[in-house]
């Protein structure tokens, strides 16, 4: 089971109430798809993806990013439990959307940036390392379900 | 993945806006490296203080950045100009090339929370390319 530390624990839950989904989860998913445009794959659907402003306009994009971080939240909201959290989603990305795992770390990585933007000196070396490990147990929970 | 010209003038132009600010910027990213990182510690056991913001850690920061202001100076090609630098990794310093990746990840991070505005989208891919085309030459001599 993961230790977490006082700090970590309050740090995650401060990051996450500050946060508004709506503005964080589509700049987060647009920057992955503009950034590692390889992603884009699993998005077929989504309609117009050609360049960086069509993603960051495009309402389908805007929408999965809020559903990623309210998705996070239980997460946040579970931080002993994580490994059970996303056994169904981590089936999910497995078997019916075939997501390779690696690309929930490039996801991981633009949250990252956006996040650091957005707290900009409060984003403290310590602060990044909680947050990085936080996704890092996400990332692998959800990365579990697949062989 | 290789540099386009694009590419090279979102790099040319985000280094202009951040330049100035290259030793705070190398200092915070060395430092946050060594916190969230530590497995990184082991390339520093000769240092006094590896706190952020220590002299030892201010003073590479430094060294770092005057590393990526020649990488930028040589974008054109990446591999000669950063020859020097290359054999010094691999010869001397033997440092693991995927702690390349590392560090990248903490300059973008470090320009991302100082130049919000300014590390949009765009810049950042060209800024991503980038690093991987300078790891990739600073990792050269390896074998």
């Amino acid at each position: 089971m993961v230790e977490w530390t006082d700090f970590e624990r309050a740090t995650i839950q401060d990051i996450f109430s500050k946060m508004d989904y709506e503005v964080v989860g589509p700049a987060a998913l647009s920057r992955c798809l503009i950034v590692y445009p390889w992603t884009q794959r699993y998005f077929g659907n989504f309609g117009n993806l050609y360049n960086a402003a069509a993603i960051m306009g495009n309402p389908m994009v805007a929408k999965h990013g809020t559903t990623i971080l309210n998705s996070l939240e239980r997460g946040v909201k579970n931080m002993d439990n994580i490994k059970e959290t996303y056994a169904e989603l981590s089936k999910l990305h497995s078997e019916k959307l075939r997501v390779d795992p690696d690309n929930f770390k490039l996801l991981s990585d633009c949250l990252t940036i956006v996040v650091a933007a957005q707290l900009g000196k409060a984003f403290t070396g310590e602060v990044q390392a909680a947050f990085q490990k936080f996704m890092a147990v996400v990332v692998s929970s959800l990365g579990r379900q697949y062989y | 993945m290789s540099l386009t010209d694009k590419d090279k003038a979102a790099v040319r132009a985000m280094w202009g806006k951040i330049s100035k600010s290259a030793d705070a910027i190398g200092a915070d990213a060395l430092g946050r490296m060594l916190v969230v990182y530590p497995q990184t510690k082991t390339y520093f056991s000769h240092w006094s203080d590896l706190s952020p913001n220590s002299a030892p850690v201010k003073n590479h920061g430094k060294n770092v950045m005057s590393g990526v202001a020649l990488a930028v100076s040589k974008i054109d090609d990446l591999t000669s100009g950063l020859m020097a630098l290359s054999e010094q990794h691999a010869f001397q310093l033997r440092v693991d090339p995927a702690n390349f990746k590392i560090l990248s990840h903490c300059i973008l991070v470090v320009i991302a929370s100082m130049f919000p505005k300014d590390f949009t989208p765009e810049a950042h891919v060209s800024m991503d390319k980038f690093f991987c085309g300078l790891s990739l030459a600073l990792a050269e001599k390896y074998r």
